[in-house]
């Protein structure tokens, strides 16, 4: 069976992962609210989105 | 090559696929409003915008082909008698669809996808971009302004007779469908 020569350096590893972290989701202020929400989504708190209750969510 | 492979397979079959679009979009006409995943939620816009377009012509053919998707007579009747009618005027775009977050089980993006309920309100800017070029520029704000006033007043009295209307040989038409 076909097995690595030598062990991966801990440069050659970390090089590799250099593309690997993970990117934060863009976060915004509820303009309803002002709670934190995701961009482009309904703002799980008050339930709006674009000034308008989208979830029916009863305060 | 991605050349030719339009579409979503949702982790299906085709006849599993076929049949869940086809529930999905009988009760999305039904309801109006339904909550579903992104995926989901954008092949069913696909295929609901096409029905209304369909269902705006409104003659016996096209509600015969609305009927071998929406296989449901109420549907198919609500759907050509009010629904077609309140997008007369407006080219396409029937459906909005809201991302809503994630579902707590399985962390799956979930979506909302809802008819679209505002009048059309005309856009100058297009229109008259490609006309005017540069010259214009200055005047383009002062012109806007009352061009879009005017639909937006002139729409809710030409629509509100047509919309009540139609719901109200909704009925009428179901009962013929029953028997």
């Amino acid at each position: 069976m076909a097995v690595p020569k030598k062990k991966t350096s801990k440069s050659k590893r970390d090089m590799r992962r250099s593309h690997d972290a993970l990117k934060a989701p863009g976060i915004s202020l509820c303009p309803q609210c002002q709670e934190p929400k995701q961009s482009h989504r309904a703002c799980p708190s008050c339930g709006s989105y674009k000034g308008k209750d989208v979830l029916g969510v009863e305060e | 090559m991605r050349h030719r492979k339009t579409g979503r397979k949702l982790g299906r079959n085709t006849s599993h696929r076929k049949a869940m679009m086809r529930n999905m979009v009988t009760s999305f006409f039904d309801c109006e409003k339904i909550t579903t995943t992104d995926a989901r939620a954008k092949e069913l816009r696909k295929m609901a915008e096409k029905l209304i377009t369909m269902a705006r012509r409104g003659d016996l053919h096209s509600r015969r082909l609305i009927m071998q998707v929406v296989r449901d007579n109420k549907t198919t009747a609500k759907l050509v008698d009010t629904i077609a009618p309140r997008y007369a005027d407006r080219p396409g775009g029937y459906t909005r669809i809201i991302k809503l977050g994630h579902r707590a089980g399985d962390n799956a993006a979930l979506s909302m996808i809802e008819l679209v309920e505002e009048e059309v309100v005309a856009k100058p800017k297009k229109k008259k971009a490609p006309a005017k070029k540069v010259a214009k520029k200055v005047e383009a704000p002062a012109e806007e302004a009352p061009a879009e006033e005017a639909p937006a007043e002139e729409a809710p009295a030409e629509e509100a007779p047509t919309e009540e209307a139609p719901t109200e040989e909704a009925p009428t038409e179901e009962a013929k469908d029953e028997k």
